[in-house]
């Protein structure tokens, strides 16, 4: 019997067909592999039982790993992975939340959505040392959050942060009441990215088969997103390190581009464009012809600022060498998306899980090279943006050869019996991974949802290291991570 | 009587305006239109109707250093010499116990914001003390310089040196501008030292301190903070405008000064991104190499040939 059954991304396989082995095999396993987790969550398997279920990622290949394993009612611990491959502590630590199964000799079993009050925390001692705790309720419209900086003097040695402040249980409404108003509403920020990751593994396991045009919109939807957060989080940099200009000039851009979002579907931000069997608004020639004028302006526009900044000394002397992750770390701590970019990983689901359409419209990968510094990250936003605008353009001369496909198929199917799906988008920040198991009667039974901020809280722990406590909020911006997507 | 009547009218007034000119051109420079140069007026007159809140781990020092703040403030003013070169008090060797009276004002703005106990404002206090004891004795050293040139140990000789020092005085006017300049930059926090417009705690240095001020003690904080900005231009004007100019040129002169400063002063924040905080200690020594060009100047000139 293999230990691992290999699927793709948007497939449909039998949950009987998912290999049952030993937490002690599961983990050997686990460690053979090598493979960096995207899933690592357990269900309620009755009678007091836990199922557990790991998904790795082979980026290489485009596959996906899936195995579990079962605990009995009175097994309650395990030998953990993290002290072998890092990048489980934070899924380890959320499963032991969840579950009380608890990961013996775990490095740092800190609560990662639930009891705020007292948890574990680094801590360093020493007259000159002092503690910094900023939130949970910040300045500004920040989401809550609490970040506590060990300090000795300026210098920031361990940043500790604890989330969960909006822990709205959404995994579980999904179950209940799985609806596209509710995935778009879980991370208001990529809400093309959640709301397509929903819809496709609910196209899996309905096995839906969408029409190329609805394909299209929503690849050229997710882009728009992209550009426009993007753009938004190049003005937070700028305003953050004092540069007006580039404030003013990118908050002026991004509203372009989300004006022109607004057209498309009614909402800025994309709310109520997509719907499980394809989109709900179709794209007529004034619009394309309105939205491709607006493109070029906005590439125009960010062009220049970016450049005019890069020339700035004074803003290169904030962003260079600034909270920085070094390749190694954040291969070793599982960072992904926007900030395994920057850092030099080659991590983008877009090209290592590709659909038809890359290749069709001949979109490649461009080689990354980031040394992990807010400079880097800043420069992978800008080349992300060309980037994007780019495969637009391509997506709209593409929607031509579609003009006389529906853009809605009929959803009102039942879902797959005892069926699992994964989907992957890559949205701005990174791979949003949604996974949804259905049972005998083929209604969801569980719904598991891995925004990339679950992952890179920590690097930007990491990044803050021996920085200055006044160049945090720099470094916080370079990420830009979700709260609401971290607690669910 | 008339100096007396003019410089107060001026104080009340002007810092105001500096503020207002500056948003005004930080809005131009950010393609804005801006709000009115009379909003931050405005504002000290809205934030006098307001109620106080008071934290409760605060003792009597934080209730009273505003006031302490914004006289010692207005009392450092009466040494200055603003328009046509006039100090409401002339006394000798005035720019000391200017200098002594505003960091009377500092020390009790730092001990008020320690006395909040909140681990920000301690920071933003450690920030402005450390950088006011560099610019200190960096000012001490381009007045005093000056001061030996002209012979003249009141702050009113400034308007002298024009006149008394030919050409090396021309070379000290420049420097003595852009080190004044500086000055303004660093201690009335604006970038790239310091920025007046963030809202991330633990980036500020002036701003985190008055964290927990409202209403008319935020007022007396922030008019404080502009008069600071606002007497330091004052020294510059004095020392560019030539005492030869007629009552009318010379008011012109002066005014026009202040609102140049207010420009350069908005130009550069708009221009330029924060300094890194560690690195801020650089910028505030190119202060004191300038005051350190100043007094190799001024020996040259009165040893040398």
């Amino acid at each position: 019997m293999t230990n691992w059954i290999r699927t793709t991304n948007n497939t449909k396989i039998n949950l009987n067909d998912i290999p049952t082995l030993k937490i002690r095999e599961l983990r050997a396993a686990i460690i053979e592999e090598k493979k960096r987790p995207i899933g690592f969550f357990g269900k309620d398997w009755g009678e007091g039982r836990v199922k557990l279920f790991c998904i790795l990622a082979d980026d290489k290949n485009s596959q996906l790993l899936v195995s579990s394993a079962l605990f009995d009612a009175n097994e309650k611990t395990y030998e953990c992975i993290t002290n072998e491959i890092p990048a489980f502590h934070i899924f380890e630590r959320e499963f032991y939340e969840n579950f009380g199964i608890k990961p013996l000799n775990h490095p740092w079993l800190k609560p990662v959505r639930k009891n705020q009050k007292e948890y574990p925390f680094f801590e360093m001692d020493g007259e000159e040392v002092h503690q910094v705790a900023v939130g949970p309720i910040h300045a500004g419209v920040i989401e809550p959050g609490h970040f506590r900086f060990m300090c000795h003097g300026e210098t920031v040695y361990h940043l500790e942060i604890m989330l969960g402040y909006q822990n709205r249980g959404v995994e579980a409404l999904m179950v209940k009441k799985p609806s596209n108003q509710l995935a778009e509403s879980i991370c208001g920020d990529s809400v093309i990215a959640y709301n397509s990751a929903y819809s496709q593994v609910m196209e899996a396991l309905k096995d839906i088969h969408i029409s190329d045009k609805a394909q299209l919109i929503r690849k050229l939807a997710l882009e728009m997103e992209r550009a426009a957060i993007h753009i938004g989080d190049l003005g937070a940099i700028a305003g953050d390190i004092a540069y007006l200009m580039g404030a003013s000039v990118f908050g002026a851009t991004r509203t372009l581009v989300i004006n022109t979002m607004l057209e498309f579907s009614g909402s800025r931000f994309g709310r109520g464009l997509i719907n499980v069997g394809g989109v709900n608004f179709d794209l007529d020639k004034e619009t394309i012809k309105r939205a491709k004028q607006t493109l070029l302006k906005v590439e125009k526009d960010v062009v220049r600022m970016c450049e005019t900044m890069l020339k700035n000394t004074s803003v290169m002397s904030r962003l260079e060498k600034t909270g920085t992750v070094s390749t190694e770390r954040a291969q070793e701590t599982g960072l992904v998306g926007m900030a395994a970019k920057a850092s030099g990983l080659d991590l983008d689901s877009r090209f290592d899980f590709p659909d038809k359409w890359m290749q069709k419209l001949d979109i490649v990968r461009t080689p990354i090279q980031g040394s992990g510094d807010v400079n880097s990250r800043f420069k992978l936003r800008y080349k992300e943006i060309k980037e994007s605008i780019s495969m637009i353009k391509k997506f709209f001369l593409e929607l031509e050869n579609h003009q006389n496909e529906p853009i809605l198929v009929d959803s009102n199917v039942p879902c797959a019996k005892d069926a699992f799906a994964i989907s992957i988008v890559e949205g701005w920040r990174g791979e949003v991974v949604h996974v949804a198991l259905t049972d005998w009667e083929g209604k969801l039974s569980e719904y598991k949802i891995k925004d990339p901020s679950f992952n890179n809280w920590y690097g930007l722990a990491l990044a803050v290291r021996n920085n200055g406590i006044s160049d945090f909020p720099l470094c916080n911006k370079s990420f830009n991570l979700s709260y609401a997507g971290n607690d669910l | 009587m008339t100096t007396i009547i003019l410089n107060l009218i001026i104080l009340a007034i002007i810092p105001f305006l500096m503020i207002g000119v500056i948003k005004k051109t930080k809005a131009f420079w950010g393609g804005r239109k801006g709000v009115s140069v009379w909003q931050p007026l405005y504002d000290f007159v809205k934030l006098l109707k307001k109620d106080f809140v008071i934290s409760k781990t605060t003792s009597n020092v934080f209730r009273l250093a505003p006031s302490i703040v914004i006289c010692s403030t207005i009392t450092a003013a009466m040494f200055v010499p603003m328009l046509y070169g006039k100090a409401i008090i002339n006394i000798q060797a005035g720019f000391i116990i200017f200098a002594y009276i505003l960091g009377l004002g500092k020390f009790f703005a730092l001990i008020s914001a320690m006395d909040t106990g909140s681990s920000f404002e301690g920071m933003g206090a450690s920030r402005e003390a450390s950088f006011t004891s560099i610019v200190e004795p960096a000012f001490f050293m381009i007045m005093a310089s000056i001061m030996v040139l002209s012979g003249n140990f009141s702050f009113e000789s400034l308007t002298k040196v024009l006149d008394s020092a030919g050409s090396y005085g021309f070379l000290i006017i420049i420097f003595a501008v852009i080190a004044l300049f500086l000055m303004i930059l660093i201690e009335g926090s604006r970038v790239p030292v310091d920025d007046p417009t963030t809202h991330l705690e633990l980036t500020m240095i002036h701003e985190v301190m008055i964290l927990d001020n409202s209403a008319s003690d935020l007022a007396l904080y922030t008019w404080g903070n502009s008069i600071k900005m606002f007497l330091i231009s004052s020294l510059i004007a004095n020392l560019v405008i030539p005492s030869t100019l007629g009552t009318f040129d010379a008011l012109l002169a002066y005014l026009a000064t202040i609102l140049i400063i207010s420009l350069a002063i908005g130009t550069v924040e708009s221009a330029m991104a924060r300094i890194r905080m560690t690195h801020v200690f650089e910028f505030v020594f190119i202060m004191s190499s300038f005051a350190l060009i100043i007094l190799s100047l001024v020996i040259a000139r009165m040893f040398g040939g």
